[in-house]
Formats: C-alpha cells, sequence, structure tokens
C-alpha cells in the first residue's frame, strides 16, 4: 500500500525498540524522514538518540519494530548494508588515520575498490561541488577539527547518499564554521538528499531543520514541524515536565552566615579535545547555601569538579575557603580542610570497582587515620577502623549489599552512589562538593540522597551542586547560575529564576 | 561474538581440580608430540616431568634455579600491581650484578662477610640505578616505559660483555672473558646439611625468599603504600582522587622492582658463577614476568610459580641430555603448561559463552 505520502519518505520507522539489558533505550518509536528534509532529532544525553542512530546505521540491531526505506521493509545488519541503501552517517568522534592523507582515509573506507589518482579528482569534483574545500593529499594531522569533519563528510557524500544522518556535528565546530556547514547541509537537502541532524542546541535546530523529533527516556515525545514550536517548549519537552514556579519557600538563614568558599575568575585548560574550556569562573558560597550549578552536559562540569576538588591546580588565589588560598592545593590538604568531593563518575573516580568497601572508604579516609594517630597509622592499613566507618555509612544511608563488605562493583548504581555520598558526609564536611548526585539512581534513591543534603545545609554547611537534572535544582537549592560552554552565570536566589530563564543561560533559545 | 562474564560464586573444587587438568591435558599432548617426533613416550615424559624430582639433589637444584626467577618476580609484582609494565628486569638483573661484582673484585683479599652484605646493597642500587632511567623518562616525559626498560637490557648486556672483555678482564683467563674470581667474603656458600651434606647447588641466598616473601605479602596487602599501589593499578583516576602521588607509586615501584633484580643477580653469581662473565643471566629476567603472572601476583603464588617454571626448565635440561630432544620441543611443553593453566584459571572465574552477532 503506497499512497502519495509515502511516496515522499524516504526512510519511515515503526515501532522500534531496543532493550540492553533490562534497560530500554529505546521504547516502540516511529519517526518519518520525508525526501530532501533536515531532520532534527533532540534529547538530553541518555534519552534514547544515539541508539536509534545506530539502528538505522546497523550499527546494532533493534530488538523490535521495523524500518522501511521508500516503502520497502528492510532489515539493516552492518553500516556497509546501510550504506547500500543510501544512509551515510558523520560522528561525532572521526575514525581517521591521522598519519594518512586525506584521500587514503577515504579510500581505506569505501566498498568499492578505485585507483588513487581517479579518487583525488573526485574528492576534488566533490568538494567543490558542495562547497567543502579541501586538499586530498594533505595528510589528515595538518587539518582543523572543521577540516577534518569535511573529510567524514565527502566521505559520506562519495557514497552518494539519499539520508545523512550528523551527530552532533557542531559541537566542536567555530561560529564560522557552522555556517559554512549549514550552507552545505541546506544545500544537500535541496538536492534531495534528506539528513538526520543531531542535536540538543535548539536555536540551530529552529534555524536549520523543518521538522523536529523530541525524544525522552527512549520514547518519541513529540515530532512537530520546527515552524509550530516554540524554543521555550522544545526544551521543557526535551528536559521533562514543565518547571514549574517555584512555591517551596526557601529559607534564607544561610543569608547572614559567613562566606564558605568563594571562586575568583578560575580559568582551565580542557583536559582533550573534546573538553571545555573553563572560563573566568567567579562565585559565593555561604555556610548554610545551598549553590546549583545547572546546565547541559559537557559544558565543562567536569572540568569545574576537578578543578574545585584539585585534581587540576591552578593559581592560589582562584579558590579561597575561609581565609585560606587554596588553589594550588592537592585534593589532600582540601580534604583536610574539611572539604568533601563527590565526583560524577561512580565507577573507577569516586570509588575503585574490584575493591571492597572497607577499602573504599579507606580511599578517602586514608589521610583522617593516619592524621590522628601515631606514625605507624601512616604506614599500615587501618582496616579496623575504616571496617567501622564502613559499618556506619551502610546503616546510616541504608545502603543494602548483597553480602557483608561486598566488592563495590557489586552493589547496584542507586546503592553505591547512597555509600559514596554516606561516605563523605561520614567526613563531616564544611564544604561538599557534589556533581551529579542522582544520575542513573532510582527515585527512591535520589529523593534519599536529596534529604541528606538538605540537612547537611541545615546543619550549616556549604553545599555546591553540579546538576543536569533541573528539578533537582530547583527542589534543593537556594541560589541558582548556569554553566555554558566553560563559562558560568551570576548565581541568583531560586525564587527569582524561572525555567526560561535557564534555557536562555544554557544557551538553548 | 564470545562473551565473558565474571562468575558470582567460584567453586573451591574446581580451583583445585583445574591445574591437574592441566597438566593431564600437558602430558596427554605432550606424547602426542613425541609419539609424532617419534621420541620414546614414556622415557620422555619421563625425563621432563619426573626426572627433576628423582633424587635429593635434583630437587635441590629446582631451588637453586627457582631461586633468581622468585626474587625477580617478587620485584615484579610492585610494579605489575601499579599497572607499571617493567620489561626490562634483566638488564636490572645484570647492572645490579656488574655493580657489586666490581665493587668485590676492589677487595680482593676480603674473607669477611660483610663484603657480601655491601654486595647486597650496592646490588640493589645499581639494579635501581638502571630501571631509574625508565622510572624518570616515565614521570618527567611520559616515555613508554616498556619500550625504555626493554632497550636498556641489551644496553647492560654489551656493557657487561665490554666490561668482562676489557677493564676487569682476569689476566690469567687464557684469553677468555671472564673476570678474576671473586674474593671468599663474596661467595655464598651451598648448604652443608647435617648427616646429608650438600644436595646439589643448595646454598644460603635461597633463604632470603624466605625473608621477602612475606615481608612482600604484609607490605602489599597490609600497609598505605601498598595500597596505592593497588589502587594506581585498578583505576589512574580514582588513584587522584584518593589524593595519591602517581608519579611517585610510578618512580617508586620501579625501584624497588629494579632492586630486587639487582640482588637476585648478586645472589645468583655470587652462589653459582664466583665471577663476572658475559652471560650472568639466562633469560632470568624475561622468564620472571611469567612467574609474576603464574603467580597472579601474590608473593606466595610467585614462590610457587617459580618452581613450577623451574622445573620445567630443568626437565627439558635432563630431556635433552638423556634423549636428546632439542629444548624447541620441551619449550612447547612449556608454553602448553602455561597456557592450559591460564586457560583453567579463566574458565573457573569467567563463564564464557557463545552468541551471535546481534
Amino acid at each position: 500500500m503506497t499512497n502519495n505520502l509515502d511516496a515522499m519518505t524516504f526512510i519511515e520507522v515503526k515501532n522500534l525498540s531496543k532493550t540492553f539489558d533490562q534497560f530500554l533505550a529505546n521504547d516502540s518509536i516511529s519517526i518519518n524522514i520525508k525526501k530532501g528534509e533536515i531532520h532534527a532529532l533532540l534529547g538530553e544525553n541518555g534519552a534514547g538518540k544515539s541508539t536509534l542512530v545506530k539502528c538505522l546505521y546497523g550499527v546494532v540491531k533493534p530488538t523490535d519494530g521495523q524500518i522501511l526505506i521508500n516503502g520497502n521493509h528492510v532489515i539493516i545488519n552492518n553500516p556497509r548494508e546501510a550504506r547500500s541503501y543510501g544512509i551515510g552517517m558523520v560522528f561525532q568522534h572521526f575514525s581517521l588515520f591521522p598519519a594518512l592523507t586525506v584521500s587514503e582515509n577515504i579510500l581505506i573506507s569505501l566498498d568499492k575498490k578505485i585507483k588513487k589518482k581517479h579518487l583525488e579528482d573526485k574528492i576534488s569534483i566533490t568538494a567543490k561541488q558542495w562547497g567543502l574545500p579541501i586538499e586530498p593529499t594533505k595528510k589528515v594531522l595538518d587539518l582543523s577539527v572543521g577540516e577534518q569533519q569535511r573529510v567524514e563528510i565527502i566521505r559520506c557524500l562519495l557514497q552518494n547518499p539519499k539520508l545523512l544522518i550528523m551527530d552532533e556535528p557542531t559541537s566542536v565546530l567555530s561560529p564560522q564554521e557552522i555556517n559554512q556547514l549549514f550552507k552545505v547541509l541546506i544545500k544537500l537537502a535541496n538536492s534531495g538528499c534528506s539528513i538526520l541532524y543531531i542535536s540538543h542546541k535548539l536555536n540551530e535546530i529552529k534555524q536549520i531543520a523543518s521538522k523536529v523529533t523530541i525524544l525522552r527516556s527512549g520514547k518519541v515525545i513529540s515530532s512537530t514541524s520546527t515552524s509550530e514550536i516554540s524554543t521555550t517548549s522544545m526544551a521543557e519537552k526535551m528536559i521533562g515536565k514543565k518547571v514549574k514556579e517555584i512555591t517551596k519557600i526557601s529559607k534564607n538563614s544561610y543569608l547572614n552566615s559567613s562566606t564558605a568558599i568563594s571562586i575568583n575568575n578560575l580559568n582551565r585548560k580542557k583536559l582533550s579535545q573534546f573538553g571545555t574550556e573553563l572560563k573566568k569562573i567567579s562565585f559565593n558560597v555561604k555556610y548554610g547555601e545551598i549553590l546549583g550549578i545547572a546546565g547541559v552536559a559537557g559544558n565543562g562540569q567536569v572540568e569545574l569538579m576537578n578543578a574545585l576538588s584539585g585534581e587540576t591546580l591552578g593559581d592560589p588565589d582562584e579558590i579561597i575557603f575561609e581565609d585560606k588560598k587554596i588553589g594550588n592545593t592537592n585534593i589532600k590538604f582540601r580534604r583536610s580542610l574539611g572539604l568533601e568531593f563527590v565526583p560524577e563518575e561512580r565507577n573507577g573516580h569516586a570509588t575503585v570497582p574490584d575493591i571492597t568497601l572497607t577499602e573504599n572508604t579507606f580511599l578517602t579516609f586514608h589521610n583522617t587515620y593516619s592524621k590522628n594517630n601515631n606514625f605507624l597509622n601512616e604506614i599500615l592499613l587501618s582496616s579496623n577502623m575504616s571496617s567501622n566507618d564502613t559499618i556506619s555509612i551502610i546503616n546510616e544511608n541504608d545502603v543494602r549489599c548483597p553480602y557483608s563488605n561486598p566488592l563495590a562493583d557489586q552493589l547496584s548504581g542507586g546503592n553505591l552512589q547512597k555509600f559514596i555520598v554516606g561516605r563523605s558526609l561520614k567526613a563531616n564536611p564544611k564544604v561538599l562538593i557534589i556533581s551529579q548526585p542522582t544520575w542513573g539512581v532510582d527515585i527512591g534513591a535520589a529523593s534519599e540522597i536529596r534529604s541528606k543534603l538538605l540537612l547537611l545545609a541545615k546543619a550549616g554547611k556549604a553545599i555546591i551542586l553540579i546538576s543536569q537534572d533541573l528539578d533537582e535544582i530547583y527542589e534543593i537549592s537556594n541560589n541558582i547560575c548556569v554553566i555554558n560552554n566553560g563559562s558560568l552565570s551570576t548565581p541568583k536566589i531560586t525564587s527569582k529564576i524561572s525555567a526560561k530563564d535557564i534555557g536562555i543561560l544554557m544557551g538553548l533559545s | 561474538m564470545i562473551e565473558f562474564t565474571p562468575r558470582k560464586i567460584q567453586s573451591s573444587f574446581w580451583a583445585i581440580l583445574s591445574p591437574i587438568i592441566s597438566i593431564a591435558i600437558t602430558i596427554f599432548i605432550g606424547s602426542l608430540i613425541f609419539k609424532m617426533l617419534s621420541y620414546p613416550v614414556m622415557e620422555s615424559l619421563y625425563q621432563v616431568f619426573v626426572s627433576p624430582f628423582s633424587r635429593p639433589d635434583r630437587i635441590a637444584d629446582i631451588f637453586v634455579k627457582a631461586c633468581p626467577l622468585i626474587i625477580i618476580g617478587l620485584g615484579l609484582i610492585f610494579c605489575f600491581k601499579a599497572n607499571i609494565w617493567n620489561i626490562g628486569a634483566e638488564g636490572q638483573f645484570i647492572f645490579g650484578t656488574l655493580c657489586a661484582g666490581s665493587f668485590a673484585l676492589l677487595f680482593p683479599e676480603t674473607k669477611t662477610y660483610t663484603l657480601l652484605f655491601s654486595m647486597f646493597i650496592i646490588g640493589f642500587i645499581g639494579g635501581a640505578i638502571w630501571s631509574s632511567i625508565p622510572a624518570i623518562l616515565k614521570v618527567r616525559l611520559n616515555v613508554n616505559e616498556i619500550l625504555v626498560s626493554l632497550m636498556l637490557v641489551y644496553v647492560a648486556m654489551l656493557f657487561i660483555d665490554f666490561i668482562v672483555r676489557g677493564p676487569l678482564r682476569d689476566p690469567m683467563s687464557f684469553g677468555f672473558p671472564l673476570s678474576k674470581v671473586y674474593p671468599d667474603g663474596a661467595i655464598i656458600s651451598k648448604v652443608d646439611f647435617p648427616f646429608i651434606g650438600f644436595l646439589g647447588q643448595f646454598h644460603y641466598g635461597i633463604f632470603i625468599i624466605l625473608i621477602l616473601c612475606p615481608l612482600i605479602g604484609f607490605f602489599i596487602n597490609k600497609t598505605l603504600p601498598g595500597f596505592q599501589i593497588k589502587i594506581l593499578g585498578s583505576s589512574i583516576r580514582a588513584s587522584e582522587f584518593a589524593g595519591f602521588n602517581k608519579n611517585k607509586i610510578t618512580f617508586y615501584v620501579l625501584l624497588v622492582s629494579g632492586g630486587l633484580s639487582g640482588v637476585a643477580g648478586v645472589i645468583e653469581v655470587s652462589a653459582n658463577m664466583g665471577r663476572l662473565q658475559p652471560e650472568v643471566s639466562f633469560g632470568y629476567g624475561f622468564t620472571a614476568i611469567i612467574v609474576a603472572f603464574l603467580g597472579r601476583l601474590n608473593p606466595y603464588g610467585v614462590v610457587i610459580a617459580g618452581i613450577i617454571i623451574a622445573t620445567a626448565k630443568l626437565g627439558a635440561d635432563n630431556a635433552q641430555m638423556v634423549l636428546g630432544i632439542p629444548k624447541v620441543v620441551t619449550g612447547i611443553f612449556e608454553g602448553m603448561l602455561l597456557f592450559f593453566l591460564l586457560a583453567g584459571e579463566t574458565i573457573q572465574k569467567y563463564k564464557i559463552s557463545i552468541r551471535k552477532e546481534n
């Protein structure tokens, strides 16, 4: 059965589902991409965008559902088959060999054999045709990131794609490069090639796409034309429930207390190619205050956490705790002053997966144990002290263990997080800096963790909460600021900042 | 796709049975190989597996052969636990030996064991100096320690060769590249067992293992530095989060491991050769890598692994001497034994399932 509508459609996905173990990454997704359409796929990290796209490109096989190309039911087993159906993909992380030239890189990825000289000509022609200037004999290591992306795009274009999938293509580009890219994409779309454009940047989507499908928790929340939806409602649909105007009257008793920690003009270089540079970050946190730092992942949260914890160092006066300049001191020293940290990554950062909970307690407490005792304790493991502390952490925080003193990786994510938060509370910190405390944690454990944080603030301690979860930020913070592309907005009182404001600060609209 | 899922409960029954089965399979396939190459099967098996245990002095020689392997292996535990790949224990062994040996030859008439004691210290320092080169390069310039430590093996080999042929050559050696004989105070003597007398080459140096093994076991498992080493090996980020100094740990594990290789060299040469020669090590530093891993980086495991490997080497020697079976053939045995032991352990720890590509 084909009708007029179907004739316009290049690819149609019907009720596609994908499960990993018990985790439902894609839940009965249906999506319809017309010929020559720029279709945006919007969603937060973990919403299921990548999984869906990988299903289309044959990297993973859907558990359930159908894919129709030009009205015919197809099964895509691998990327080669995907390419034979006219599907090309540009990944966020490029797969190029730096030591090889542009044409060599393209040569090895082609499904058909072709003479190198002939290929170089073809590359030059394609490059000129689409406005993607590139020198085929140049080595990839001499290219800028934007040029490398062009190589990836040309690689796809040589296969004459009917559908080009682009995964967060602008995350590594400068504004000028972005404009250039958009021109190419529009030209491509006008020539009849469909484009599936993955992003979480709303203004870009509004600018370039004609249709947008919003995913959340593996489900399609909405699929409309971009002219019919505002960026604000896109943001709301992406983030989840309408962020209600705050009814909770936050206690402002902290206002009279002294400043616990102040950050002044903190700068850090990016840790990796895909990292974010921190630019002139400044804020103060008072005792009894919870400062929420909102922001879309990858905007400098990891770098900020590392800078605050002392895993990356800087100038002394970038961080001032009470009246001590500690910007150049290591994590051990900061802990000894009464700062405590909970990084985002539970396994392999906050804890070591293949050692016991007792040993994991020791991991952050070794300094305390040795300080309180004679010098032998600096050398010997105080297994007694850490096992006592571990037991009380487990009891006070309702950490459910499969057996007594298990290895860290034997705990579920939520229980491990309760352990980690409990461990940081056990240190009786004056300042707690905590990143994504409830990410991937079930609702029960999440609310327990949040109430622990509220209690800590009530006891007069300062908390810096870095979180992607806006609800969480609204629920427990006194003040909110937003990190965007390595810069931090000025903190504002929670009741005076709306979700729309936050969206604007996130650079979403 | 083959999948390895860790077993939640590991059966102690299989833990005991799996090495036995491994040895049985090795013997079975080994006899097929002997058969194929038309060597007498039973006689060959006897030489390889039984003859090393056939006389008390041969049993004693197993320990003599295992001694350097175990001491180097104990040192390598430090590096490998921290995920630092010191492949150059052979070079550290040689350089430590060379330093200690040159020192001994400076005092030709010495009879007191103060000299031997100083040689242990100098041997340790010599080995540590050799491993400090990859350590410094790794810490300062992030140079790969595998390459540097390995390449330094060949430097050390050529260096001792030069020293023994040149500056330290014994004028009375009839042109052989040998140094003068060590003074008495630098020789480790054989053990004179009461009522039995000497047993093969069994010497006092072997007893150092009795001290080192529990000491290192205690250090690794019960002390903070040992804990730091373990954490660095498991997760660099967690180790930074704990506030451990990665560079310091890297540096010290390399020093200790190089130092112990040097000590192994001092013992080996003072007990068995009594002089410097171009070949002081017979690949002990490389074999010890296998010993360390076969012993699962556990000090007591390393002792057992050292004995197993030494036995296999001696069995191979005997088979060659008595039946003329080339070492290449018996080398296959060693390989098979290792393969099956490790395979047995893997199966015991992991459930292996084959899944169709999805």
